[in-house]
């Protein structure tokens, strides 16, 4: 067998960290991350968690990436095992040449390692043992001390480090000088026994520029409170409940009055989805911008009432974070699996705009518009996340809000307008849009009330089981849609440095995987142009895109393709032309996953032509 | 659900309210509800009772779920916003639109089906939070709507029309309603109009969750003997504890009954309710009392109605989510949009 040589590689590897669950490894990976992004080295880190609050394995994986590649890229290039449950296949996962880092404390059987790796022991139960006496000081300083160790190993500034501790405890001061000096217990044991650094090295660069490291549940959320959210209802669900603590928790720094100290919100942890979306619906029928978050079982107890949203014609935002489904599914795991269940929730003819954010920047910016599409549509509005955006900090672009911006309130009709003697009809079409006029409960004394149901009714709001006046009514509502076709956000086309007959279609959190893929996909040959789309109902440019191009793929992580039936219905297109890629085994897709999958696709096109054989 | 207009002109007689409002301002459209239905009479109560505290229609929200007494917003106060939700979400709607807007008086109508059985989990919730609300569920022991199946409340061991004796235990609203913190907990006949329109007053008065259980039977399915729920079955086992008179403003008291059995309760915003006792032991703001004294005549087949428990001081949900004063639903991006410069402080912790 040749003997591998260790991995070399400067600014571009992945770090795992193998871990028990609740042992306090996480805000240790976290600083670990935060640390090479401040020596100005991009990174991307996941979280892969059980469903289970302490004892389960868990890892956290951190993509050093100079290059900026913020997708999941697959393989380990350095395994910290600090997990004797998951040992033996963390250690197999290592990519050949790569490194192990485990507690040396104890000795192991040479059978539990590998020959093609380099194996790196540090007695880190040892140390800790010989500096503190009370546990649970030893289970979170063990967690610094590997941190400090690997900043030897990986040649990383230890100052840098210092800082982000600083940072971390700028009020607790004991806190602080502890952690510094766990730190350089870890980081002097491995300088005076170890050959330091290894083959992977962080070295400082500048290519992390201006953006930000977030969670998108928090952007999300922070989206909410920008858009001019008011009313939040929910119920705890994996991967959504961060979203609805970070809106708290926005809250209570940005909307008290300061004064009286009130609050310009109300958040109501709701008995169950179906409340939480009746609180919405009822917000959203008098006049406040509400939201719910969610996940896919959240989002089946809801349907009921998305459809009354549809057929009433009330203002609700759900903020959907996906999870690997059907059922409980794998509710710790990522996927893009409730389109279709999001698209045409509840029963009868419904359909509904859903928004694709690719990353947290987008989840802000389109959680915030979220709440002028539902006013403006009188619709429920789907904010399509899942767990990978939602539970991973991700580096994005810094959050942006324009000043001049004005909410959208849509069509309101006021009591002065009523006054004016305008015609009320709360179903009335009156310019072509398909978006009939409301009125807010108390607005005037004689006029505008309307009763609000879920029966058939006339454009006046007046009961009625006419079939003419029942299609009337379901037509407009179509028209309604078309309106939605130009005011959700548009899909966004980039194409190959060379002419192509091929296309890729992707969305949401395949965004990052997407963009390296084509750069591999290139380097064999294969050029693609690239449209990503952001919103349902699609834009008239989805429909160009797939005529312009012979065959598209469509990258998506689910197993039944279902944007691509979606796009193959509302756009009739002949379902040949468009090619599923899918993955969808509940972790984050991947570049190579997707360049190898097209790759092995184009190359089969490739078929030599019968002429140039017999010539 | 209604196909005959109704006609709008009125004798130019009737009496008319502070506002200047007669009893037809209050009205809505034409029950479509079977003739001798008690939940016409509600309607009327609720009419009744809304022209007297002279209270403006449009600044009603009525909002239910789904159901024969959920058709019945449509038939009171036409002037008003109402809201025939989902079946048995009627609370978590109203609960919304309460948050939406703290200034409106919010209706919530319901029946046994919608909030005893699908909506049971709503109705407990609701009244748990205190919403400030009057939640009145017209309870005839059937499901109407589907030709005569049992409710929740149904007794046991009492018959259906068919002939089937119900075996399953019955929820008694109003004890459940009690036992989670309802701060207004009533329950009357719809037979009994002297009784209840008193009732529904003090509840919209009511600055917290405030719970009517009106027993009001079901004359298609539910009026026979061998029902619990029955004109003459309410009529015979009928324990009225109190009556009661609701007096806003400066108007002098004057209740004609023996001296010691009337008790005043003033309330947050100033009305006053006079409570005629019948039962001179009870003591309406003895919640762990009340609740004894439910189940001790129930074991005995009695219907305990009147005005079972009051808290004057109650709080409600706005209060203990300390929202502001100024209707959520008003407030403008000014208010609600931290804006950019606080973004670039945010962007800045997040490097």
């Amino acid at each position: 067998m040749p003997v591998t040589s260790p991995i070399s590689s400067v600014n571009d590897f992945v770090v795992r960290f193998a871990n028990v669950n609740g042992s306090g490894s996480a805000s240790a990976n976290e600083m670990f991350a935060r640390s090479i992004i401040r020596h100005g080295v991009p990174v991307s880190p996941r979280n892969i968690f059980p469903s289970n609050i302490q004892g389960l394995p868990t890892w956290y994986e951190v993509r050093v990436t100079e290059e900026g590649h913020l997708g999941a890229r697959g393989g380990v290039d350095m395994m910290v095992a600090m997990n004797p449950q998951t040992w033996d296949k963390d250690v197999a996962s290592i990519e050949p040449g790569g490194y192990l880092f485990y507690d040396s404390t104890k000795p192991m059987p040479a059978s539990k390692f590998r020959e093609d790796i380099t194996v790196i022991g540090v007695p880190l139960t040892g140390i800790t043992n010989s500096t503190y006496t009370d546990p649970r000081q030893r289970q979170l300083f063990k967690n610094i001390i590997y941190l400090g160790a690997l900043s030897a190993l990986l040649d990383m500034d230890p100052k840098v480090i210092e800082q982000l501790i600083g940072e971390q405890y700028k009020t607790k001061e004991k806190l602080l000088s502890s952690n510094v000096h766990a730190l350089h217990l870890g980081r002097d044991w491995a300088l005076q026994n170890l050959k330091c650094p290894i083959g992977l090295r962080v070295q400082k660069a500048d290519k992390v520029g201006d953006r930000i490291f977030v969670e998108g549940n928090s952007a999300a959320a922070l989206g909410a409170v920008y858009g001019g959210a008011t009313v939040c209802a929910w119920y705890p669900i994996t991967p959504s409940s961060s979203l609805a603590d970070a809106f708290t928790s926005h809250c209570k720094k940005l909307r008290h009055d300061p004064e009286t100290k009130q609050a310009k919100y109300a958040i109501i942890q709701g008995e169950d989805e179906i409340a939480s979306i009746g609180i919405v619906v009822g917000a959203g029928w008098n006049g406040a911008r509400a939201f719910t978050a969610t996940s896919g079982p959240g989002i089946s107890l809801m349907t009921e009432f998305i459809g009354l949203t549809y057929f009433a014609e009330i203002p609700a935002v759900i903020m959907n974070v996906q999870r690997a489904g059907p059922s409980t599914g794998m509710p710790t795991r990522t996927q893009q699996c409730d389109v279709i269940s999001c698209a045409y929730a509840s029963h009868g003819d419904t359909k509904h705009p859903l928004l694709f954010p690719e990353d947290p920047h987008e989840a802000f910016e389109m959680a915030a518009q979220c709440f002028d599409l539902a006013e403006r549509l009188q619709s429920t509005v789907f904010l399509m996340l899942d767990l990978d955006i939602g539970m991973n900090h991700r580096l994005c672009r810094p959050f942006k809000w324009d000043e001049s911006k004005q909410y959208d309130r849509g069509k309101v009709m006021t009591a002065a307008m009523l006054d004016e003697g305008r015609d009320f009809g709360r179903y009335l079409d009156v310019d072509g849009d398909g978006i009939p006029f409301r009125t807010y409960p108390g607005t005037h004394p004689t006029k505008g009330s309307y009763f609000t149901r879920g029966t058939s009714r006339d454009r006046y709001a007046r009961y009625s089981e006419e079939g003419a006046v029942y299609q009337d009514n379901m037509q407009r509502l179509m028209r309604k849609f078309e309106t939605a076709k130009d005011l959700v956000p548009r899909p966004l086309q980039a194409n190959a440095q060379k002419p192509t007959k091929y296309g890729v279609i992707y969305y949401g959190s395949t965004s990052p995987a997407m963009d390296e893929a084509i750069g591999m996909l290139e380097a064999r040959g294969h050029n693609l142009d690239r449209l990503r789309i952001r919103a349902f109902p699609f834009h008239s440019s989805v429909a160009s895109f797939i005529a312009d191009h012979d065959f598209v793929y469509v990258v998506e992580q689910n197993r039944d393709a279902q944007l691509r039936s979606l796009i193959v219905n509302e756009n009739g297109i002949d379902p040949v032309r468009l090619v599923p890629i899918l993955h969808y085994d509940g972790t984050p897709i991947t570049a190579r996953f997707i360049a190898k999958s097209i790759g092995d696709h184009q190359d089969q096109l490739k078929v030599t032509p019968l002429r140039k054989v017999v010539s | 659900m209604t196909y005959i207009a109704k006609p709008k002109f009125h004798h130019p007689g009737l009496p008319k309210n502070e506002l200047g409002y007669t009893h037809r301002d209050y009205e809505g459209k034409i029950s479509t509800l079977c003739a001798g239905c008690g939940h016409d009479s509600i309607t009327g109560s609720i009419i009744e009772a809304c022209f007297k505290l002279s209270i403006e229609p449009h600044r009603v929200a009525k909002i239910s779920g789904i159901g024969c007494s959920s058709k019945t917003p449509d038939y009171f106060l036409g002037n008003s916003h109402g809201f025939n939700t989902v079946h048995g979400r009627m609370p978590s709607v109203l609960t919304g639109a309460n948050l939406a807007n703290r200034e409106l008086i919010y209706l919530g109508v319901s029946g046994d089906g919608d909030s005893a059985s699908i909506g049971f989990g709503q109705f407990a919730h609701a009244i748990r939070r205190g919403v400030n609300m009057t939640y009145i569920v017209e309870n005839n022991g059937v499901y109407g709507l589907t030709k005569g199946q049992f409710s929740a409340t149904a007794d046991r061991g009492s018959k259906s029309k068919r002939g089937v004796t119900n075996s399953d235990n019955a929820i008694d609203m109003v004890a459940i309603a009690l036992q989670l913190g309802a701060t207004y907990v009533a329950r009357s006949f719809s037979g009994d109009k002297t009784q209840l329109v008193p009732i529904i007053e003090g509840a919209i008065r009511h600055q917290g969750a405030a719970f009517i259980d009106v027993i009001s039977p079901c004359v298609a399915f539910n009026n026979h003997t061998g029902s619990t729920k029955s004109f003459d079955y309410v009529r015979e086992h009928n324990e009225a504890v109190n009556r009661l008179d609701v007096i806003s403003g400066r108007a002098p008291i004057t209740i004609e009954q023996a001296p010691g059995t009337v008790q005043i309760v003033e309330q947050h915003d100033g009305t006053k309710l006079a409570l005629r006792k019948i039962d001179a032991d009870y003591d309406v703001h003895d919640r762990l009392a009340a609740m004894a004294f439910l189940q001790k005549h129930a074991a005995k087949g009695q219907v305990v109605t009147g005005l079972l428990y009051v808290d004057p001081e109650a709080d409600d949900l706005h209060a203990n989510l300390n929202t502001v004063e100024t209707p959520l639903n008003t407030l403008e991006a000014k208010d609600l949009c931290p804006g950019s410069a606080a973004l670039e402080k945010i962007n800045a912790s997040l490097r």
